[in-house]
């Protein structure tokens, strides 16, 4: 009989330093080299944000949720980008992201066969942890999306009031699309954010060097210099 | 909702701790069991709380997820929470999610109360 507990293969192995792939190295500028950062290495108030679909009888929690970490990015809304592994979501993986206007990424913490979990890197606009499950209840299946977050730093806590309403229509937007791909057409979503601590983590204000959206408008107006200097033909 | 799978009870530890045993499987399901533990062993007047794991089979994200919640409770009643009882597995999951730097790791509930 084996010591190993029966979760074991569900979480990523410890590592103290992210490392993105050489494929996705160029777009991975604000994850390489980074700690991850739960809510408690983050600054603003600590919010649990939950969204629900009801999706019916059409699918299995087991096989919703294999289709959502097999598809996991192609189900975002237009305009963000999440360049995942070809084979889906694993424990381990470390993915970047373009979300509007910021380059940033995630860890996949933890995951299952009815969930799996990100943990976000310092930079990211949340210090959060970010679980996507699915569970059977009465009516059928039902898709969650449970956010555990604080800001990372003053100047995402300052733009939270417009942050929220983006992301609240993204997921909203993420379960529609993945609902649609299950022959569910206007599923029944709920959106709730309670306040788990209204108090800020002042100590944690330096977190603002690391900040992902600075990181990501510096990197693209100094691309230029960036480039490879083509080498004179030889004559 | 699922049901819980963990079994929770407090013990008191004089003259300022409590612990807390965590058995069995710590999901989200057991959120208001542990919360209404933590409730318990705060009516003690207890300053440190000690989480005991020896007993934990399994844990998930969602586990990972209440601990944090948990935190924010303690360190609103000015509470230091400790955990004892991790096996090595369970360990590494505390320090990948850097768990470790708000919730001490002990060998022991002697050492976790004594530890400043």
């Amino acid at each position: 009989m084996s010591d190993e507990p029966r979760d074991a293969v569900s979480w990523a192995k410890k590592v103290d330093r992210l490392h993105v792939t050489d494929e996705v190295k160029a777009i991975g500028y604000n994850i390489e080299g980074r700690r991850v950062a739960g809510p408690q290495q983050g600054f603003g108030r600590l919010w649990h944000r939950i969204s629900i679909a009801e999706f019916g009888p059409t699918v299995s929690p087991q096989a919703l949720v294999a289709d959502w970490r097999a598809h996991f990015g192609s189900y975002w809304p237009a305009g963000s980008r999440f360049h995942g592994g070809l084979t889906g979501i694993a424990p381990g993986d470390v993915a970047p992201l373009e979300a509007g206007p910021v380059t940033t990424g995630i860890l996949v913490l933890y995951a299952d066969d009815v969930s799996f979990t990100f943990i976000t890197p310092e930079g990211h606009m949340f210090a959060a942890m970010i679980t996507f499950s699915a569970e059977e209840t009465e009516a059928g299946t039902r898709a969650r999306i449970d956010i555990l977050l604080r800001t990372s730093d003053p100047i995402f806590e300052a733009g939270w009031f417009v942050i929220k309403p983006s992301e609240d229509r993204f997921w909203a937007g993420t379960l529609r699309n993945l609902a649609a791909a299950h022959g569910v057409h206007h599923p029944a979503i709920t959106q709730t954010t309670e306040c788990v601590d209204d108090r800020r983590i002042w100590k944690h204000w330096r977190n603002v060097v690391r900040n992902s959206g600075i990181r990501t408008v510096w990197h693209t107006v100094t691309r230029a210099l960036r480039r490879p200097r083509r080498s004179s033909p030889v004559a | 909702m699922a049901l819980s799978a963990a079994r929770l009870s407090v013990d008191t530890y004089p003259p300022n701790a409590a612990v807390i045993q965590v058995a069995g499987d710590v999901t989200a399901a057991c959120e208001q069991d542990l919360m209404a533990a933590h409730e318990e062993a705060s009516d003690t007047g207890a300053k440190v709380i000690v989480l005991d794991f020896t007993g934990m089979d399994y844990m998930n994200s969602g586990g990972i997820g209440m601990l944090v919640t948990l935190l924010v409770r303690g360190q609103r009643r000015q509470q230091r929470i400790a955990a004892v009882g991790l096996t090595t597995h369970y360990r590494q999951i505390f320090e990948l999610t850097r768990l470790d730097e708000a919730i001490g790791l002990f060998d022991t509930t002697a050492a976790a109360v004594a530890t400043r």
